[in-house]
């Protein structure tokens, strides 16, 4: 199978050669169509992978492990704004800066055009009011 | 000087001055403390944030025949089954492992919701309470008690949280990123109740605060009260410090200003909201009250690595979303609700402006000299 997969990084995310180690020790053939690197700030590639969905998930776990962020493109994030305390929890694990709190009157700010659909808001939220639905799983 | 009864007199009249420790601080850019104290009778502050050392003392009333509950469950949650026979304490970090995401704070902000919780308990069985088994649902209709008692709140300057390892870690100040790709705060700064009194002048036994919603006390020094951390240059301890414990009315809370929450592989915890009101008794209060974000220095740990300490920031950086540790730019965020403890202290202001609120003379200060003992294992 294939999958379109947003890989997101610290530049310095690692040491070891991970592309490198998901094509030798995965087995998983990959297909960069986009890569954007901010120096010194993150990184992202989007990627097809190409192997059977077993390895393509052993891939995506062990790029979890090593700090790499993988999410199927075409997501949607959203959370209940009406349960929403403004904690900044959300806010502290978003590092693509799609969600914001801050002056002049400290309350969450989602702009889903940044949204790289990392998920860790949905973990980081407090109160677990955040959803995102795929459009291409 | 002025004296507790001269201010409530004044907020009777409806004549009180009452600022938010942010609008004071603002003021005190243009007004010395003399002045200052002159002009402002009692500062509001507040803070909105999650407290582990949280819970509450529940009563369920008698049922016939009556049972001596030892092992207690409330929406499948043990709770505490060490007081007399119909007497809880529900932690806020209370769970049942096998489901870990739902626990003790969940069960108290249903409770101040109004919502029915499934009670079952069991005994062994004694000679005047003869049952060994019971469930009934129980609300905050059908308790006979039901009061907040929180052993540990509103931490004076807690510690800022970021991460070197490369994993992420998950844990009660949040999600931290690999490599310092973050760094979270927990603390209202210049509005934060212990900031603005930093010795406990006025903050003691018996002070009347906001506690969710409704009004509250504080009950003793909370644990692990350290009162002897070293203090900047403007008197502000540089580590977490004194805390209060704090008592209030279940029945009367909001769900507004009380959540239950959870954190990923950490476990459930309390969002509280505390509003405490300062009396600006003199020059000197007036002078710790102004203090202002840039001025307020916290501690930056490594929750990844052993919490080693890695630096010091103060509360302007952080609010600006980022400051420099070790040399590289790291991104910020609280995890603390500002918004929240902002409304929390406009309440208290109203409550005071409109003479619905006055203020308590500490009926015994609190400790002094009092420092941290760590756990030391000693064989048995
Ligand atoms: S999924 Fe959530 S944390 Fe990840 S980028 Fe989108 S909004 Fe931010
Ligand atoms: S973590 Fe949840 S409650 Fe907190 S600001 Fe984000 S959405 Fe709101």
């Amino acid at each position: 199978m294939i999958k379109k997969l947003v890989l997101s990084f610290p530049v310095d995310a690692t040491d070891r050669p991970l592309v490198y180690d998901l094509i030798r020790v995965h087995d998983v053939s990959i297909n960069i169509l986009k890569a954007e690197i901010q120096p010194g700030k993150t990184g992202s590639l989007l990627a097809e992978f190409e192997a059977d969905e077993a390895k393509i998930n052993e891939a995506i776990a062990y790029l979890n492990d090593n700090g790499v962020l993988v999410s199927p493109v075409s997501s949607k994030v959203s959370y209940d704004q009406e349960r929403c305390i403004d904690c900044g929890n959300c806010v502290s694990a978003c590092f693509s800066r799609a969600l914001t709190i801050g002056a002049p009157d400290w309350k969450l700010r989602l702009d889903p055009e940044r949204c790289i659909a990392c998920k860790l808001c949905l973990k980081a939220c407090p109160l677990k009011l955040f959803k995102i639905e795929f459009a291409d799983m | 000087m002025k004296t507790y009864a001269e201010i409530n007199d004044k907020i009777k009249s409806g004549r009180a001055v009452v600022l938010t420790a942010e609008e004071v601080s603002a003021m005190a850019k243009e007004l010395s403390p003399g002045e200052i104290a002159r002009k402002v009778d009692v500062v509001t502050t507040a803070t909105f944030g999650a407290m582990c050392s949280s819970g509450a003392f529940l009563n369920f009333g008698h049922a016939t025949p009556p049972i001596r509950m030892e092992r207690i469950e409330l929406n499948g949650v043990r709770v505490s089954g060490g007081l007399a026979a119909v007497d809880t304490y529900v932690g806020a970090t209370d769970c049942n492992p096998e489901r870990p995401a739902y626990g003790g704070g969940h069960i108290i902000e249903e409770l101040v919701a109004g919502k029915e919780i499934q009670l079952e308990a069991w005994g062994k069985g004694t000679d005047c309470y003869p049952r060994t088994h019971i469930r009934a649902r129980v609300s905050k209709e059908t308790l006979n008690e039901a009061y907040l008692y929180n052993p540990r709140n509103a931490y004076q300057n807690y510690n800022v949280a970021t991460n070197t390892t490369d994993q992420v870690k998950y844990t009660y100040m949040g999600t931290l990123l690999p490599k310092m790709r973050n760094a979270a705060y927990s603390t209202a700064g210049e509005l934060s109740p212990l900031i603005n009194d930093p010795e406990c002048r006025a903050i003691g036994l018996g002070t009347r605060i906001f506690l969710c919603g409704t009004e509250g006390y504080v009950a003793w020094n909370g644990t692990q009260f350290h009162s002897t951390r070293p203090t900047n240059a403007h008197g502000v301890p540089t580590a977490p410090g004194r805390t209060i414990a704090v008592i209030g009315d279940l029945k009367r809370m909001s769900t507004d200003f009380l959540r239950g929450v959870y954190y990923e592989k950490y476990g459930t915890s309390l969002f509280v909201g505390i509003g405490v009101p300062i009396p600006l008794l003199d020059e000197e209060m007036a002078h710790r009250v102004s203090i202002r974000n840039e001025q307020i220095e916290s501690t930056i740990i490594d929750y990844g690595d052993g919490n080693k300490v890695l630096g010091m920031t103060n509360h302007a950086a952080l609010r600006s979303g980022e400051i420099i540790v070790n040399g590289q730019r790291v991104r910020t965020a609280p995890v603390s609700s500002l918004a929240k403890a902002r409304e929390i202290a406009a309440i208290l202001k109203s409550w005071i402006e409109r003479g619905e609120f006055l203020l308590t003379e500490p009926v015994r200060p609190m400790p002094t000299g009092t420092s941290l003992r760590g756990l030391e294992e000693k064989e048995c």
